[in-house]
């Protein structure tokens, strides 16, 4: 069970929350000039890394608010949550 | 190889069994094979056995990072079944189902394959719905199934609970008769020994670190026992796809989740089928030593930790005393996770990558296990000839750039 900290209510179960997959993927802005490869690079294909990993969640049954978590898929630990309009708290060559 | 038979039990009887060679040699990697196959669980044996059977080709190692039997082929629920809606799942599962029938006398190993049926209950006007459409698509396609009214699932599961008070109340069921169970780390031990009879190195212990390529071409792999060439690497690593794929430096639209089970003490026999409900979630059926093996779900983050969240193991236990109050007091003696490498529609991916020669035969998410034997027939194919199989021709990376997806989320018969 994950103790997820939520960025306006504090640590919570994990049961309240449900999950939004990867973080930070922005949608194409001019969806109609892409390709095929690079719409289905954006629809479909995921980093799904072992280790450090920026991921979205929805305090569902809290705030009902989305906000990012840096979660490390091998261990579960957490080391960050950060709202949606702050930037990463880790570099990128750190996760 | 040492062939087992009742004669053969009976002269080693004589010795006191002292005189029993390995089931397969501890196998050293050489330099160089002409495929490698990444991946020592049941689909990648399998892959290596057909390989050398169907094509002849021997000059072949599969590689394990840690023991055989010791993955995901180990750790699921062992349930066969090939009901699925789509005719391109519905010709690779019953490829493999054909493929099951004969398993044990191919390998000259029981797998003590089951054929005792699989139920996958109904709850809503609209599951019943689906679940004709799906067994109406199967006997079109030749794969045996009826459809069950609520009589006719409490005839074969005589305790569940029809009571139409309930949360999802029991409307009725698919049958496939010829579904069932199969021991599930006996199928990777009885592919292993058989694959090393042909000539087929099993290298335990030996961790893929590295993809090597060389102008867009794979030309081996290192390891942790040392690099390896080879013409063609097929890489067959459940729970590990993305990883693997990031070393071959692409993509794939795989996520990895854990996935978990648990079996429950032994009882006297009470359930000689398999039962699935895919609304409420839980599956179970009863092993042959008498344990009750229960499965549901994956959690729902992405996660290599082979473990889940207690929450979603009593998500399913309500579901499993809702629909069994007999089991309500019960005790559980293990319960462990998976990694499964979910695809988005619910369907694996076998074939081509973007690094020529470098076959991924993946993204099989909860439901890898039936389909081993299937699996590894027509990937051999895709490693001895360089192009898929018609059978695996709809499986290819590529769908996910054209679009012609096989959705298998409602078929797969349990969500994903």
């Amino acid at each position: 069970m994950l103790l997820i900290p939520c960025p306006w209510c504090g640590p919570r179960d994990e049961s309240e929350f449900s999950y939004g997959g990867e973080a930070h993927i922005a949608r194409p802005r001019e969806p109609e000039s892409l390709s095929d490869a690079e719409w289905a690079d954006y629809q479909f294909m995921r980093t799904n890394p072992c280790g450090w990993h920026r991921e979205q969640w929805l305090h569902a049954h809290g705030c009902r608010r989305w906000f990012n978590v840096e979660r490390n898929t091998a261990t579960y630990a957490i080391r960050a949550a950060y709202r949606l309009d702050e930037a990463p708290p880790h570099r990128e060559d750190a996760l | 190889m040492q062939r087992y038979s009742a004669l053969n039990i009976a002269r080693h009887a004589a010795t006191g069994h002292r005189h029993w060679e390995p089931a397969w040699r501890q196998a050293a990697p050489r330099r160089r094979y002409r495929v490698l196959i990444v991946g020592g669980g049941g689909h990648g044996l399998a892959s290596a056995y057909y390989l050398a059977r169907e094509h002849g080709i021997t000059d072949v190692a599969v590689l394990e990072k840690g023991w055989i039997g010791g993955g995901n082929t180990g750790r699921n629920t062992t349930i066969v079944r090939s009901n699925y809606l789509w005719s391109a799942s519905a010709a690779l599962y019953e490829q493999s189902m054909k493929l099951w029938e004969g398993l044990s006398a191919d390998l000259n190993f029981n797998v003590m394959f089951s054929q005792r049926g699989v139920l996958n209950l109904g709850h809503t006007l609209q599951d019943m719905r689906d679940i004709r459409r799906r067994v109406n698509a199967n006997r079109l396609n030749g794969i045996d199934g009826e459809v069950l009214d609520q009589a006719g699932v409490k005839k074969r599961v005589p305790f569940i609970n029809t009571d139409p008070g309930i949360r999802f109340p029991v409307m009725g069921a698919s049958w496939q008769p010829r579904a069932g169970i199969a021991r599930h780390d006996a199928v990777a031990w009885g592919f292993a020994r058989a694959a090393d009879s042909l000539g087929v190195d099993v290298v335990e212990n030996c961790e893929v670190t590295g993809i090597r390529r060389e102008n867009g071409s794979v030309v081996g792999v290192d390891t942790s026992r040392g690099p390896i060439d080879a013409d063609r690497v097929g890489v067959v690593v459940a729970g590990h796809a993305g990883v693997l794929a990031e070393m071959g430096g692409f993509r794939l639209p795989i996520e990895s989740h854990p996935l978990q089970a648990l079996v429950s003490e032994p009882i006297k026999p009470i359930l000689d089928t398999v039962v699935m409900s895919n609304a409420i979630h839980v599956y179970v059926s009863q092993s042959d030593k008498g344990e009750l093996v229960i499965g549901a779900g994956i959690d729902a983050y992405n996660g290599y930790g082979q473990r889940g969240s207690m929450q979603t193991i009593e998500h399913f236990l309500s579901a499993l005393v809702e629909l069994y109050p007999i089991f309500s007091r019960m005790r559980l003696l293990r319960h462990w996770g998976g990694i499964v490498d979910t695809c988005p529609d619910a369907s694996p991916i076998i074939g081509k990558t973007p690094v020529k020669g470098l076959y991924f035969n993946c993204g099989w998410g909860t439901g890898g296990f039936k389909a081993t034997p299937g699996s590894g027939w027509v990937f051999a194919h895709t490693l001895a000839t360089g192009e898929p199989h018609p059978i695996n021709e709809p499986f290819s990376l590529q769908r996910f750039e054209t679009g012609a997806l096989v959705d298998e989320h409602g078929a797969a018969a349990v969500a994903h």
